[in-house]
C-alpha cells in the first residue's frame, strides 16, 4: 500500500527530474501524471498509484511549495470531476488510455451534453436521438446549458437509443466529438448579460461505437456516476468567516455608514447569523469527512448557500441606494471562469439567481433530502412503466 | 482566526448521550410530564436524584477538587440535548449551569460542591429573559440584610438557595426558607417562574455579582441552544415518523410534496443549529477567544429555529397537535420560553453587531 512518505518521496523525485522552475508547464504536468502523482487514487498508469484518495493532499501541498504548476480545474472541472470518474468506472482499457491523460493535464477541454431544453429537471425524458448504423451511431438534438462547449475538445453525451421503452431504460452514454462538423455551438447569453452557457445543436453526427460508454441501454446508469460526482466537490471546503457573499456586503457597511437603515440592519445581521451558521456547518462536514464518519448535511449544503447568496445579495443592491440602480457592464462576454464577487451587487444578485437551480433545483434536492435522509415517501411515477415515445411533451 | 473549533461528538460524549437518553426513556414519558405540568409541584424531583446523584451531572461543570466531575461545556450542551428532547422538568440548566457559572466566578465553597452534588439546588434570582451584559434588577442591601422583590427567577420554585444580587454590587447566597417563593403561572410549564420576596433575609456574600452574573448567563444562553437543539430535533423526528404513518387521501401524508420541502428544510435548519451549538459548546469549554461571538451566532440562530420546528409540528400534527394530551405543546411552550430566556434572538443580534463591528446607523 502507497503510504504518505512514499507518495512524499515520489513527489520529490518528480521535483528533482523535473525542476518547475526550468520545465514546461504542460511537460511537468505529463511528468506529473506518469509518476501516478496526478490523482493518487486513480490506478496504476492512469495518473495515480491506487493510494487513499485523502492522501492526495500530501502531494499538493508538497508541489505547491515548490512552485509546481497546476491544472487549473477551474477550466476543466467538468472533464475533472464529472467525465473522468464516469471513464474510469465504465471505459474500456482502451479509452481510459485515450483520454485521461489530456483531460488532466488539461490539454483538452471537456463539456457535458446532458440537459435539453425540455429535459431539465426530468433528464430522463431527454429526446436526443442515436440511431445504430453500421459501426456508428448517427446523433440528432439540441442540448442546452452546455458550459465550456465552445472551448471543448470532448464531451460525455446522453443519447436515447430505443424509444419503445420506458424513458430510464432508452438511453446510452457516449463520448462525442465536439471538432465534428455535425455540432454547432451557440452562445447563450443569460441574465447577467453574459454567455457562460451555450445551446449545442446535433446535427446527423457519427460517433463511433468505439466510443460507446457502458452497455446500449445503460447510459442512465452510467450517467449516476456523472452526476453523483457532480455534487461531491462542496464537502471539502474550508471557508473562512465572512468568507461568502457576505463579505462585500459588511465590508460595504463598515466602509459606507451614509448607507445604512435600521431595516438594513435587522437584515444584515440576521443573514450575517445564518450565512455563519451554514460556515460552521460546511466546516463540521469536513471535520466529517476527515473523521471518516460522513454525514448527510452535504445535501444540504447547496440550498443553504443558494438561499443565502441570494438573499445577501438582494439586500446589497438595496443597501448601496442610488448605485443599486446601476449595473456595471451589460456587455456580452464569454467567461472561461465565473468571478461572483469581483464585480458589482447587480451582478451578484443577478448571478446567484442561478445558484437554486444549477446543479439540480432547490425543488429537486429538497425532495432528495425529504425521501434519501428523512425517509419520506418518493413522488407518485406514473410515467414508470410508459414508454418514452408515449410520453407527454 | 482562532483555531478551529471541534464541531463533533467525542466517543465518550455519546456514551454520555445513551446513558442520558436511556435513564430519561426509562423516567421521563411525555404523559408523565404532562400529568405533573398540572400539579403544584412541576418538577420532577426523582428524576433530578438520578441525575444528579445517579449520574453525577449537576457537578459536570465543577473541577473535582471542589466536589464535581471536572467535565466541561461539551458535555454538559449533549445532556442539555437529551433534556430538550424529553423537555424533562429538572432545574438542570438553572442550578447546573446558570447557578454553578455563577459560583465559579467568585468564592463559593461548599455551595459549590452543594450543587455538584444535587443535595442542593441553586436559583440565580435574574429574570430568565435577561441576557449576558444587560441591566437586571438588584434588591437592597440594608443592615446586613436584603429587601425587595424579583419576579421571573426560574425554577426558584424548587431551588434551596438563592443566588440574589444586590444594590452594593454583592452576589449574595440567601436560603430559600428564609424568603418568599410564590410560584408565577407561566408559558412553559417545564421551567416555571416564580417571584422572590426577601424581607430582611439573611445573605452570605459570594464576591461581586456584575462578572459572575455576566459569566452564569453567557454560560446559559451559549448552552440553551443545545437545549433547543435536542427539542427541535425530537420534533422533526416525531413529526416525520408522524407523516409516514397518517394516511389521507389514501396516501401517507409524509409523501405530499408541500409537507415534505417543508419538513426537509427543517431538517437543514436544524443541521446548521447543531454546527452553531457545538461550536459555541467548544468555544465555551476551550475558553476560545471567539465564545461571545459563538454565543451571540448560537443563540440568534437556535431560537426561531426551535420556535420554528415546534410550530411545523403542531401544525403537521393536525387535530392531534392542538390537544392536551399530545406532548408537542410542551415543546411550542419550552421553544417559545427559551426564545426569550437569557435573551431574545435580537439581543444576540444586537451584541453581535457589537462584536463583529456591523454597527446601527
Amino acid at each position: 500500500m502507497t503510504d504518505a512518505a512514499d507518495l512524499r518521496r515520489r513527489t520529490a523525485e518528480l521535483l528533482a527530474a523535473y525542476p518547475p522552475a526550468t520545465t514546461d508547464r504542460l511537460d511537468f504536468l505529463r511528468a506529473r501524471f506518469d509518476a501516478g502523482l496526478a490523482w493518487v487514487h486513480y490506478p496504476e498508469g492512469l495518473g495515480g498509484l491506487g493510494a487513499p484518495r485523502s492522501l492526495q493532499v500530501v502531494v499538493d501541498a508538497d508541489l505547491e511549495a515548490e512552485g509546481a504548476p497546476g491544472n487549473d480545474p477551474r477550466r476543466i472541472g467538468i472533464g475533472l470531476g464529472m467525465a473522468a470518474p464516469t471513464i474510469l468506472a465504465y471505459g474500456t482499457e482502451e479509452q481510459k488510455r485515450r483520454y485521461l491523460r489530456p483531460l488532466w493535464t488539461g490539454e483538452e477541454v471537456w463539456c457535458q451534453l446532458f440537459s435539453e431544453p425540455g429535459a431539465g429537471s426530468d433528464l430522463a425524458a431527454l429526446g436526443t436521438r442515436a440511431v445504430r448504423e453500421g459501426d456508428d451511431w448517427v446523433v440528432n438534438g439540441q442540448k442546452v446549458w452546455t458550459s465550456s462547449a465552445h472551448i471543448a475538445r470532448w464531451a460525455i453525451l446522453i443519447a436515447r437509443t430505443d424509444p419503445d421503452v420506458p424513458k430510464h431504460r432508452g438511453i446510452t452514454y457516449f463520448i462525442c466529438d465536439m471538432t465534428d462538423p455535425g455540432i454547432e455551438v451557440r452562445p447563450l447569453r443569460q441574465v447577467t448579460g453574459e454567455a457562460e452557457f451555450n445551446e449545442v445543436f446535433i446535427t446527423d453526427v457519427r460517433i463511433p461505437d468505439t466510443r460507446r460508454l457502458g452497455a446500449v441501454g445503460d447510459g442512465w446508469k452510467v450517467a449516476q456516476t456523472t452526476l453523483n460526482n457532480e455534487r461531491v466537490a462542496i464537502g471539502g471546503m474550508r471557508l473562512p468567516r465572512e468568507g461568502g457573499m457576505i463579505g462585500p456586503v459588511a465590508k460595504t457597511w463598515r466602509e459606507r455608514p451614509e448607507l445604512r437603515t435600521h431595516d438594513l440592519h435587522q437584515r444584515l445581521l440576521k443573514l450575517w447569523v445564518e450565512a455563519e451558521a451554514a460556515r460552521l456547518t460546511a466546516e463540521r462536514l469536513r471535520q466529517q469527512l476527515v473523521a471518516g464518519q460522513p454525514g448527510p448535511e452535504g445535501a444540504g449544503m447547496k440550498l443553504a448557500f443558494a438561499r443565502l447568496n441570494q438573499e445577501i445579495s438582494g439586500l446589497e443592491v438595496e443597501l448601496r441606494g442610488e448605485e443599486g440602480l446601476l449595473y456595471d457592464d451589460w456587455t456580452m462576454r464569454r467567461p472561461e471562469l465565473v468571478d461572483f464577487v469581483g464585480r458589482d451587487a447587480g451582478y451578484r444578485y443577478l448571478r446567484s439567481k442561478g445558484n437554486s437551480i444549477e446543479g439540480g433545483t432547490t425543488e429537486v434536492l429538497l425532495n432528495i433530502v425529504a425521501e434519501r435522509v428523512l425517509g419520506l415517501p418518493g413522488e407518485p411515477r406514473t410515467d414508470k412503466d410508459v414508454a418514452w415515445k408515449d410520453l407527454a411533451r | 482566526m482562532s483555531a478551529q473549533p471541534d464541531l463533533l461528538y467525542s466517543e465518550d460524549e455519546e456514551a454520555l448521550r445513551a446513558a442520558v437518553r436511556d435513564l430519561l426513556n426509562d423516567h421521563c414519558d411525555a404523559a408523565g410530564v404532562i400529568a405533573r405540568a398540572e400539579t403544584d409541584a412541576p418538577h420532577d424531583r426523582e428524576l433530578w436524584k438520578l441525575l444528579a446523584d445517579g449520574m453525577g451531572l449537576a457537578g459536570l461543570l465543577v473541577p473535582e477538587e471542589q466536589g464535581g466531575q471536572g467535565a466541561t461545556h461539551r458535555e454538559v450542551a449533549v445532556v442539555l440535548e437529551e433534556l430538550g428532547r424529553s423537555v424533562a422538568p429538572v432545574p438542570f440548566l438553572t442550578s447546573a449551569v446558570v447557578a454553578t457559572e455563577a459560583l465559579l466566578a467568585g468564592d463559593a465553597g461548599d455551595l459549590l460542591a452543594d450543587l455538584a452534588s444535587g443535595r442542593r439546588i441553586g436559583a440565580l434570582a435574574v429574570a430568565l429573559n435577561v441576557s449576558a451584559g444587560s441591566a437586571y434588577k438588584v434588591v437592597r442591601f440594608e443592615d446586613g440584610a436584603l429587601h425587595g422583590e424579583l419576579t421571573g427567577i426560574a425554577d426558584a420554585a424548587v431551588a434551596d438557595v438563592l443566588l440574589v444580587p444586590a444594590d452594593d454590587g454583592g452576589l449574595y447566597a440567601v436560603d430559600a426558607s428564609a424568603a418568599t417563593v410564590t410560584p408565577q403561572v407561566s408559558l412553559d410549564l417545564t421551567r416555571p417562574l416564580a417571584k422572590v420576596t426577601l424581607d430582611g433575609a439573611p445573605g452570605r456574600l459570594l464576591g461581586d455579582a456584575e462578572p459572575a452574573v455576566r459569566r452564569a448567563l453567557r454560560a446559559g444562553a451559549g448552552l440553551l441552544a443545545s437545549e433547543q437543539l435536542g427539542l427541535a430535533e425530537w420534533t422533526l423526528t416525531e413529526t416525520v415518523r408522524y407523516l409516514k404513518e397518517r394516511k389521507q387521501f389514501n396516501r401517507p401524508v409524509g409523501g405530499f410534496q408541500a409537507l415534505k420541502h417543508r419538513l426537509a428544510q427543517l431538517w437543514l435548519e436544524v443541521v446548521n443549529l447543531r454546527a452553531a451549538a457545538r461550536n459555541a459548546a467548544d468555544q465555551l469549554a476551550t475558553g476560545g477567544a471567539d465564545a461571545d461571538l459563538a454565543v451571540a451566532v448560537a443563540q440568534a440562530f437556535a431560537a426561531p429555529v426551535a420556535v420554528h420546528a415546534a410550530e411545523e409540528a403542531l401544525q403537521l400534527h393536525g387535530g392531534i397537535g392542538m390537544t392536551w394530551e399530545h406532548p408537542v405543546h410542551l415543546c411550542l411552550k419550552r421553544a417559545k420560553a427559551d426564545s426569550i430566556a437569557y435573551g431574545t434572538a435580537g439581543a444576540h443580534r444586537a451584541a453581535l453587531a457589537e462584536l463583529v463591528d456591523l454597527q446601527a446607523p
